[in-house]
């Protein structure tokens, strides 16, 4: 199990690239979003690790949190107010 | 059996989420890193949590896992739209060498988007 945890460090490494590297707004925000998608897979792998379901609590709410977070951003790239 | 179907379906899925961030930093534009990005990830992390499913069975973690599978299924697909929308009004341009650019099309005709 911990060779995958390896690859997603490993994919979480390229995702913090282009959050350093990416020219414009929007290439960080989708960067971020994506880290946070493989956060939940992070739960998941050591909910199967560990066999408490603690994990996937935490997973179910960074995928919810993740989701919220991300249109906040795409609403403030934009350029609108947050009640149209 | 379980143990087998659980561990084929993490590789496969780890091995999406690895094309899907190479593809997030090989490609050229916005538009071409979201659709690369966003597809194999989302579908790598839903195989992720199937693998649970079966490592597991139907206690408190599997059916959690199941939940998880919705949340993502339905919200990554959805920020994703955002952002390439924000992405698009806001200006950022097309790669040079693509090819058509429907969204702008559509949108010359009405004033209020």
């Amino acid at each position: 199990m911990s060779i995958f945890i390896g690859l997603l460090i490993l994919c979480l490494f390229l995702c913090l690239y282009r959050v350093g590297k990416g020219p414009t707004a929007p290439d960080r925000t989708v960067a971020i979003d994506i880290v946070g998608t493989l956060v939940v897979g992070f739960c998941a792998i050591y909910s199967i690790i560990t066999k408490k379901d603690l994990y996937m609590n935490i997973g179910l709410s960074w995928a919810l949190l993740s989701f919220i977070g991300t249109l906040a951003l795409a609403k403030y790239l934009e350029g609108r107010g947050f009640d149209e | 059996m379980n143990e087998t179907i659980g561990m084929t379906l993490l590789v496969v899925g780890i091995t999406f989420d690895i094309v899907g961030c190479i593809g997030l930093v090989r490609l050229p534009d916005i538009y071409n890193r979201l659709q690369a990005a966003t597809k194999c990830v989302t579908l790598g992390t839903a195989l992720i949590l199937l693998s649970v499913v079966f490592y597991t069975g139907f206690n408190a973690i599997g059916v959690k896992a199941l939940l998880c599978i919705w949340f993502v299924l339905m919200t990554a697909p959805t920020g994703a739209h955002a952002i390439a929308r924000a992405a698009h009004r806001s200006g950022i341009r097309l790669w040079d060498d693509s090819v058509m650019d429907k969204y702008k099309d559509d949108s010359e005709g009405s004033e209020d988007n």
